[in-house]
């Protein structure tokens, strides 16, 4: 369908979104990612019964642990939607920037530069998606 | 160039040269005939030089030893249906356009929307049988068996994506709601969601006068009654009818058709057309839902394959592959290959900038531009480089690994490289495409992906699908005709099969039937069934048999049993289990049953009729639904409507003079059976319409009963003294407690095994290897309980005809020294496959394992690992991506 959406966003591909670690999502933002965004199937509609529930546990958890540190839970979302629904992808991915440019740059990057002036500060955002496979 | 985009039913134009819908197989562009004007432009624009215009229709003849013919069918077109209003306006749309509208692929990317201005409606309505059940207009008599729930469905997906209440009004004859679990859906939409069912007949739909595009609907109520109601929009939910070159096809194959031109077939060759070795599935064979249509597709394979059995892999091919080389010691050379795609990423990203890029990164000892990498030059191209690079880890930069990565990873074994030292990048469909307008950006992307897939090919180690072998033997559980036909199906392709029965005898339910209701003999039927098991040299008989125990995995499972009165110990060891343990009529509680002689089961009323006839009976009184569709047991039994009318036909074939009155609450004589039921009323049969809160009610006299009922046509109560009361007493699940819990098999609310998916793979269990059929999947009648046994027989056979199976590499794997046997993967599974061994700790059987990761990420101690996800590999990518960022 070629439904544009920002460019910001980079896909890594799992098998299933129950493979998703709270270790992966934290790592990104250690990293200096923005913003993390789990996009798995539709609840209910799990390609491994129950993958998709775990993850949205473990985004629970790992939005708790942000919060918890001052970089913000926010920033972490679950989306749930079928491999057919591009628009729906699309509309996502639009809400996800959304939601971070609103933030801006996470505190952990801002730290970081600090400690070397110079960087161009620019909004990157991370996105994790289930293996379309369905 | 624009056309008219059929497959978003007119709705919406597309170009001349275009691919047809978002999941088309090939997915790849045609060139619409009628629209193209010839003016050469894409065939210079084609960098692949893939068009030619001079393409004609080719004939090509092909030897096959069988034809199934799944030809499909068109929704009916009510445009001469002029009191609908239908083509004359845009807010009467037929129910395939609604489907589109709500498609977030459609027309209107799924905004719940009507055409004739383009708001979301507020009040919808849906006329069902249009073009179904209706011989004065249109001729087609029969009900098309898919309206009622995908209208259901529509009213419920149409509220989901209404942005405010939204009222939606199904207006039908009867909801025909008969599949497995579908009256739970139907009373969810009633109950729950507060979709309106109305009684109607349709008088007319009518555009309001003051141009705000909604439309007045007259109807006539269940008592005559002639209503008015305004709809933002009215959806003609049509019917299924054959194409006229179906009809052509047929008459060239020389197959009979019937009176509505669906393929004739049998009772118990349900798939079987009149001519030997063609067989007909799907609509074509008569009007049915996706389920039974993959049930069916399923079961023609099998009947065609069976006389073809001998012949099985004499036609097959395979490759020689190069031994595949150990890189284990070597220094990481990584080629990366950038693909232009035509100009569908070369138009965009500046693949030039990407590939010097890649040259700079780490390990890469090699990077080059194709501008179609998937083509065949190219791969051979790429086999050389990979040769003559010695290249040990390979990056596509291309499009998505969904249609590709094979592709590629078989390029890679024909080099002796093993396939998972394989990586994609899609600088395509995640960059190029959606963001055209973006050059800039676009191409910064792709190369920050190409770096993710440059980081992560580095951390990838050879990995090796395991071969199992598969036992041929297979096992079907009950004897009835389910079993023994799925067992037939088995034993004629070749198969050894081991079929127990719990009882000394086989046949099951079908012993207690006599006829169906096209007059089909059963018991010859069921005797001939019974003689073919018993003496085909593939069927091993076990009666009075019960399974204590059950262990393995798909190929390789064995089964033990105790045997015959004197419960002899046996071990079987087989490929694939089906389970076919039936069902049973049930036993009703309700309206005097087992008190008074005159009150039967329809099963017993059928029995009475064959051994004395129908000339003793004056007034016969039958209740639909007992024990079906009401708390206690809310699904529909699917099978009693027919048996009603069976012996109400056969009771007035018989005695004319009898008086036949069937207390109902939907007629469900779906598909061809609406036939029986037109024929029922035209012999003089009485319907009367009841609901759960306007029970018949009935009391003993001293020679017979009295049934008292409301009849909503006359608004009276009526009360009728009959010598003969049937209760159609619906079915139940064969008791299966026992089994289930050995087996492991998830059964539903009633008792009924479940299937892996609904509508995919119908007749398949979610254990591997393990399948279902018949009335122990749900109620059905003795034709599509010999498809569905087929379909069964015909999926096991795709698993037994394999030499080997192959196992996915993407496997979870435990390192027993980090493993602290926690028990977190035993219970977070889905599939329920690590096991704590005899060491103390976790073990997770490949040959069981889907590939989730799910136990992977639970694991506190970070003891296992999903091969080729590892958590190193995963954050290769998220470490490469971010590595400038801070």
């Amino acid at each position: 369908m070629r439904l544009s959406y920002p460019p910001n966003l980079r896909i890594i591909r799992v098998p299933c979104t129950g493979k998703v670690d709270v270790i992966h999502i934290l790592r990104a933002f250690e990293k200096g990612a923005d913003g993390v965004a789990v996009v798995g199937c539709l609840e209910g509609d799990c390609h491994y019964l129950t993958g998709n529930l775990r993850a949205r546990k473990r985004v629970e958890q790992a939005r708790k642990i942000l919060d918890t540190v001052g970089v913000g839970g926010e920033r972490v979302k679950m989306f749930n939607l079928s491999s057919g629904e591009g628009p729906r992808f699309a509309q996502y991915a639009q809400e996800i920037f959304a939601t971070v440019m609103g933030l801006g740059l996470s505190p952990i990057r801002l730290a970081k530069q600090k400690q070397q002036p110079g960087v161009e500060a620019q909004i990157t955002e991370l996105g994790v998606q289930k293996a379309a496979a369905v | 160039m624009t056309a008219v985009d059929v497959y978003n039913k007119g709705l919406q134009d597309r170009k001349a040269a275009y691919i047809d819908y978002p999941q088309a197989i090939p997915l790849s562009f045609t060139i619409d005939q009628e629209a193209c004007i010839g003016c050469g432009l894409c065939e210079k624009m084609c960098l692949a030089g893939a068009i030619t215009y001079e393409d004609q229709e080719r004939s090509t003849d092909l030897d096959v030893g069988s034809i199934v013919l799944c030809p499909g069918s068109q929704e009916f077109d009510p445009k001469d249906l002029d009191y609908l209003s239908y083509g004359t306006h845009p807010n009467v749309v037929t129910s395939a356009e609604f489907e589109r509208i709500l498609s977030a692929s459609g027309p209107y990317f799924g905004n719940l929307t009507r055409p004739f201005d383009r708001q979301e409606p507020k009040k919808v309505a849906w006329l069902q049988c249009v073009g179904s059940r209706d011989l004065n207009r249109t001729g087609n008599g029969y009900c098309s068996s898919v309206c009622c729930m995908y209208a259901v469905k529509e009213a419920m997906i149409a509220k989901e994506h209404a942005h405010s209440d939204m009222d939606c009004a199904i207006f039908n004859m009867d909801v025909r709601t008969f599949g497995k679990d579908f009256e739970k859906y139907y009373n969810r939409a009633k109950d729950q969601e507060g979709v309106r069912f109305i009684k109607a007949r349709i008088h007319s739909v009518i555009p309001v006068a003051d141009d705000s595009g909604d439309l007045a609907l007259r109807y006539f109520t269940e008592s005559g009654e002639l209503k008015e109601e305004i709809f933002d929009m009215v959806v003609l939910s049509v019917g299924l009818q054959i194409q006229e070159s179906t009809i052509d096809l047929a008459h060239k194959l020389g197959l009979e058709l019937n009176h509505y031109n669906f393929a004739k077939t049998g009772t118990f060759s349900p798939v079987e057309t009149s001519r030997p070795g063609i067989y007909a599935s799907g609509v074509f064979q008569g009007p049915k839902d996706i389920p039974e249509s993959v049930v069916e597709a399923s079961a023609a394979a099998c009947a065609a394959g069976a006389p073809l059995a001998a012949a099985r892999h004499t036609c097959t091919q395979s490759v020689e592959l190069p031994e595949e080389q150990d890189v284990s010691d070597e220094e990481l050379r990584i080629g990366v290959f950038v693909c232009n795609c035509g100009i569908n990423i070369g138009g965009v990203v500046n693949t030039k900038e990407v590939t010097e890029y890649a040259e700079s990164l780490p390990g890469v000892a090699y990077a080059g531009i194709n501008l179609f990498t998937c083509s065949e030059d190219a791969q051979n191209n790429m086999k050389e480089i990979i040769k003559d690079q010695k290249l040990n880890r390979v990056v596509v930069a291309s499009c998505s690994p969904k249609t590709h990565e094979p592709i590629f990873m078989d390029t890679l074994e024909a080099c002796g490289l093993n396939k998972y030292l394989f990586e994609m990048a899609n600088i395509r469909n995640q960059d190029s495409w959606v963001h055209a307008g973006n050059p800039e950006a676009a191409t910064q992307k792709a190369k920050e992906l190409v770096h993710m897939a440059v980081s992560r090919s580095a951390t990838l180690s050879p990995l090796h699908e395991k071969q199992i072998p598969v036992n041929e033997r297979s096992l079907v559980v009950g004897g009835g005709v389910a079993g023994m036909t799925a067992a037939l199906g088995l034993a004629d392709q070749g198969y050894e099969c081991v079929l127990v029965e719990k009882e000394a005898g086989l046949g099951g339910l079908a012993n207690k039937l006599h006829k169906t209701i096209d007059g089909t003999d059963v018991q010859a039927a069921l005797q001939d069934l019974i003689l073919r098991v018993e003496e085909h040299p593939k069927v091993q008989l076990l009666t009075q048999t019960i399974i204590t125990d059950f262990r393995g995995f798909k190929g390789n499972f064995t089964t033990e049993v105790l045997v015959g009165p004197e419960m002899t110990s046996r071990k079987i060891e087989h490929g694939v289990i089906i389970l076919a343990t039936g069902a049973n009529e049930y036993q009703p509680r309700e309206f005097l049953y087992g008190q008074n002689d005159r009150v039967l089961t329809q099963m017993e009323l059928t029995k009475q009729l064959e051994a004395r006839g129908a000339k003793d009976i004056n007034n016969a009184v039958m209740i639909q639904c007992v024990g079906s569709r009401n708390e206690e047991h809310p699904n529909c039994s699917r099978i009693c409507c027919q048996s009603a009318v069976k012996n109400a036909i056969h009771i007035k074939e018989e005695n004319p003079e009898a008086n036949v009155y069937i207390l109902y609450r939907d007629i469900r004589m779906y598909g061809l059976l609406e036939d029986y039921y037109t024929r029922a009323r035209s012999l003089g049969v009485l319907f009367f319409r009841y609901s759960l809160d306007d029970m018949p009610v009935v009391n003993e006299m001293e020679n017979g009963v009295s049934v008292e009922f409301n009849d909503p046509v006359l608004g009276r109560r009526l009360s009728v003294d009959c010598d003969c009361l049937a209760l159609s007493a619906g079915m139940r699940a064969t008791n299966t407690d026992d089994l289930a819990s050995v087996l492991k098999a998830p059964r539903s609310d009633d008792g009924h095994f479940l299937e892996a998916h609904v509508k995919l793979r119908p007749v398949e269990m979610s254990t591997e290897g393990m399948y279902v059929c018949g009335t122990a999947h749900s109620p059905r009648l003795l034709n599509e309980t010999t498809a569905q046994a087929k379909a069964a027989a015909s999926r096991a056979t795709a698993l037994l005809s394999q030499p080997y199976l192959t196992l996915s590499a993407v496997t979870a794997e435990v390192d027993p020294d980090k493993c602290a046997s926690c028990l977190i993967c035993v219970r977070s599974c889905p599939h329920s496959v690590p096991r704590i061994n005899q060491d103390g700790v976790s073990e997770i059987d490949a040959a069981l394992c889907h590939g989730c990761g799910i136990c992977a990420s639970e694991c506190p101690a970070k003891a296992i690992k999903l091969n080729w996800y590892e958590d190193t590999q995963i954050m290769s990518k998220i470490d490469a991506l971010l590595e400038e960022v801070v």
